[in-house]
């Protein structure tokens, strides 16, 4: 279904202008991460390429195979169905249209792969934070996307609930999933992305590759914001 | 006050033995309201998870028409089932007035917009922390709906519970479309009514003592069904 184009994309909500005249081609391959401060317009972005919200202004266009494919999207906070571990995978499997019988075997397939095979039959609000959002990147893994979207998936998470929660998406990409993910964490761009999508007020700043953006920023945003990083991040 | 403690002490042998009129009245009571309670959460729970998923015009007065109708006097509600069903009526030809069938459908009548309203704003809250995960899933609304209704079931449970307080207790609406006929139409509330005006009060009593011990046993079920399952499924 690749690329994805938005044209003149723009987002108005109450008067406030969150996203402004957005123009991106955002192809198959690389790693996208989307950077920026709080308040760029990221999420929303990333929602307007997921479908979950309108565009005030402007086109959203999925160009390959007739934009016929499957997506996906791991939230900031992951959202659990009260019920299993397991039943939160089946349930995303049958809205998929997958065969009852191959459900289960998937769903527990992506348990292992994400290290909660011991946790399938447990409640899936009582895990920790941390389970959960690996539960949430197993769910969304199940249907087999050919892009994920990840909303600043480790926002709240320890630094090891972190990690393992990239090494994850490592795994997802590996699987042939391309990744397009938000963060304002510049240690986090560095280490899950290929390519930068710079964001500052609404608009989509600078683009460059992970390794020229670091180096040699060309716009005085991106330049700042790298700077004014705190040093441990 | 001797006659109340007579009173009492007549309650609790009624209440002891059995009596079997007080059993035919309390039974009669469970069957109409629990029946009614059954019916209107056939109807309510989808209406309100239907308001509470859907966008609309004229959604915000729905909603409003919905909570006002909340308080729907019983005796109103009697007199409208019963020119429903009385003979002159639309539904005359069902010949089901002063029946426990004419007073199932006033107490539905009564609970539905109780049923519907608080499970709306139940549903709509877990809806805002859901919708986007469902949407991104590709839950259509109805199946969205059905699953906000599953995920919130302990919720709900209580929410039944109230539609179960209020047609179990109210007399307005059986009284009028039942007619209190005895071993036919006479419930806990309106025997309750009629004894009292009798003066036959330990009969009245014991009915309000199963009445108020019914709706304490039922709410502390609720509680401990609420509470395991939080416990559970967090």
């Amino acid at each position: 279904m690749l690329p994805l184009v938005l044209e003149e994309v723009s987002f108005v909500a109450n008067g406030r202008r969150i996203l402004d005249h957005i123009t991106v081609e955002i192809a198959a391959g690389p790693r996208t991460v989307i950077l920026g401060p709080n308040g760029a317009g990221k999420s929303v972005l990333m929602r307007i390429c997921h479908g979950l919200v309108r565009p005030s202004a402007g086109r959203v266009r999925w160009l390959g195979r007739n934009g016929v494919g499957r997506q996906a999207m791991v939230f900031q906070r992951p959202v659990m169905l009260r019920r299993s571990a397991l039943a939160n995978i089946v349930y995303g499997l049958k809205l998929a249209g997958v065969h009852r019988r191959e459900r289960e075997l998937r769903g527990r397939d992506v348990l292992e792969a994400v290290g909660l095979e011991a946790c399938a039959e447990q409640p899936a609000r009582l895990l920790s934070g941390g389970e959960q959002q690996r539960l949430a990147l197993a769910r969304a893994w199940a249907l087999g996307p050919e892009v994920l979207f990840l909303d600043e998936p480790t926002a709240n998470l320890d630094p090891r609930a972190t990690r393992e929660v990239e090494s994850i998406i490592g795994q997802i990409r590996a699987s042939g999933t391309k990744i397009v993910m938000t963060t304002h964490n510049l240690g986090q761009a560095r280490r899950l992305g290929d390519e930068i999508l710079f964001m500052d007020g609404g608009r989509i700043v600078e683009r460059a590759m992970v390794e020229r953006f670091f180096r040699q920023p060309v716009t005085g945003e991106a330049a700042a914001f790298i700077r004014g990083e705190l040093p441990w991040n | 006050m001797s006659g109340l403690g007579a009173a009492f002490a007549e309650a609790w042998r009624l209440l002891a033995g059995l009596d079997p009129q007080l059993i035919q009245i309390v039974a009669l009571s469970l069957q109409v309201s629990l029946t009614a309670v059954v019916v209107a959460s056939a109807i309510g729970l989808p209406l309100g998870a239907l308001i509470a998923v859907e966008r609309f015009p004229g959604r915000p007065t729905l909603i409003v028409l919905l909570n006002a109708l909340m308080g729907l006097p019983p005796v109103v509600v009697g007199l409208l089932v019963y020119l429903l069903l009385s003979r002159a009526g639309p539904l005359g030809s069902l010949g089901i007035l002063f029946t426990p069938s004419a007073m199932i459908i006033a107490q539905t009548v009564l609970i539905v917009p109780i049923v519907a309203a608080l499970a709306r704003q139940t549903l709509e809250d877990a809806w805002c922390e859901y919708e986007e995960q469902l949407r991104s899933l590709g839950a259509a609304r109805h199946t969205a709906a059905l699953t906000l209704i599953w995920d919130t079931r302990f919720s709900l449970v209580t929410i039944l519970l109230a539609g179960f307080g209020r047609a179990a207790a109210e007399v307005g609406a059986v009284m009028i479309v039942g007619g209190n006929i005895d071993g036919v139409t006479r419930v806990m509330t309106t025997a309750i009514a009629l004894e009292t005006s009798k003066g036959d009060l330990p009969l009245a009593l014991g009915l309000g003592i199963v009445l108020i011990g019914l709706v304490v046993a039922l709410n502390a079920a609720a509680s401990l069904v609420k509470e395991v399952a939080a416990r559970r499924y967090g």
